[in-house]
């Protein structure tokens, strides 16, 4: 919760549009989530950590606590909205930018075969 | 595995995929380490709360902690053992990686934020290059 409330105006003030865009944030969250549950699932075999049952829901898939997907669901969203946040405020380039002209390097060096990089280079720079 | 070794590997595993099989090259972007920066500041504060409180708490036969919930020392920062560290930078560095990976295939379009901030700031911009082309 704490995580989700703190995040969330990064959605509404800065419009990251993380959450409005959904079938790109399930496709980078539910492996991560696949993945590291896999991992727990381990850990909680293994012995690795250990919860305190009279701080938790309860609810449990097999030996999965309920707030461990939760957590491993809500942290990634958290870190997506993190990344985002910091280019629209920095405009610093992650590596999707536009491969041909369009909304960032609108109508420069679409020709160039090393347009991304110079795409990129120009929206870091702005 | 131990943990310190599974966290270990997770660790090598995100570096080697986000360097040399996805090629996403997060690790070498300003914007990432600045947003991890901020992660991290928020990982510890959740986390210390996880295990301060000991809802969480940890084998010491296969961490580097000795077991006692310390603030700082004994291989924990913020009362949570390192190893949750690297669990975390795994975590996110895959997450991000998948994130800039779906972007750059066209799913769910690139670096466009639409709020209000970004709108503010357009209109701010071309209001400047019209007062240049004036002038």
């Amino acid at each position: 919760m704490f995580v989700l409330l703190t995040t969330l105006p990064l959605e509404l003030l800065l419009g990251v549009r993380v959450w409005r865009r959904p079938v790109r944030l399930s496709l980078a969250v539910l492996p991560v989530v696949a993945v590291f549950v896999l991992w727990d699932l381990y850990a909680i075999q293994q012995q690795h950590w250990f919860f305190d049952p009279a701080q938790m829901t309860g609810v449990t898939f097999g030996s999965l606590p309920l707030e461990e997907l939760l957590f491993f669901a809500v942290v990634p969203i958290a870190a997506v909205m993190t990344l985002e946040a910091v280019r629209v405020v920095r405009r610093w380039p992650v590596g999707d930018e536009p491969r041909d002209a369009g909304h960032a390097a609108a109508g420069r060096g679409a020709e160039q075969p090393d347009a991304a990089e110079r795409g990129a280079a120009e929206w870091g720079a702005r | 595995m131990t943990y310190t070794q599974l966290a270990l590997t997770g660790v090598v595993v995100v570096v080697v995929l986000d360097l040399l099989v996805l090629r996403v090259g997060l690790l070498r972007r300003v914007a990432f380490w600045v947003a991890y920066a901020i992660i991290v500041f928020f990982q510890l504060l959740t986390n210390g709360w996880l295990t301060g409180r000991e809802i969480v708490t940890y084998n010491p036969d296969t961490a580097l902690t000795s077991g006692d919930v310390v603030l700082l020392g004994d291989w924990r920062i913020a009362y949570a053992p390192v190893e949750d560290l690297m669990f975390g930078f795994a975590m996110i560095v895959l997450t991000l990686d998948l994130w800039v990976l779906w972007g750059r295939r066209g799913i769910g379009g690139g670096p466009y934020a639409d709020g209000p901030w970004q709108r503010r700031r357009d209109a701010r911009e071309a209001r400047r290059a019209a007062s240049r082309a004036a002038s």
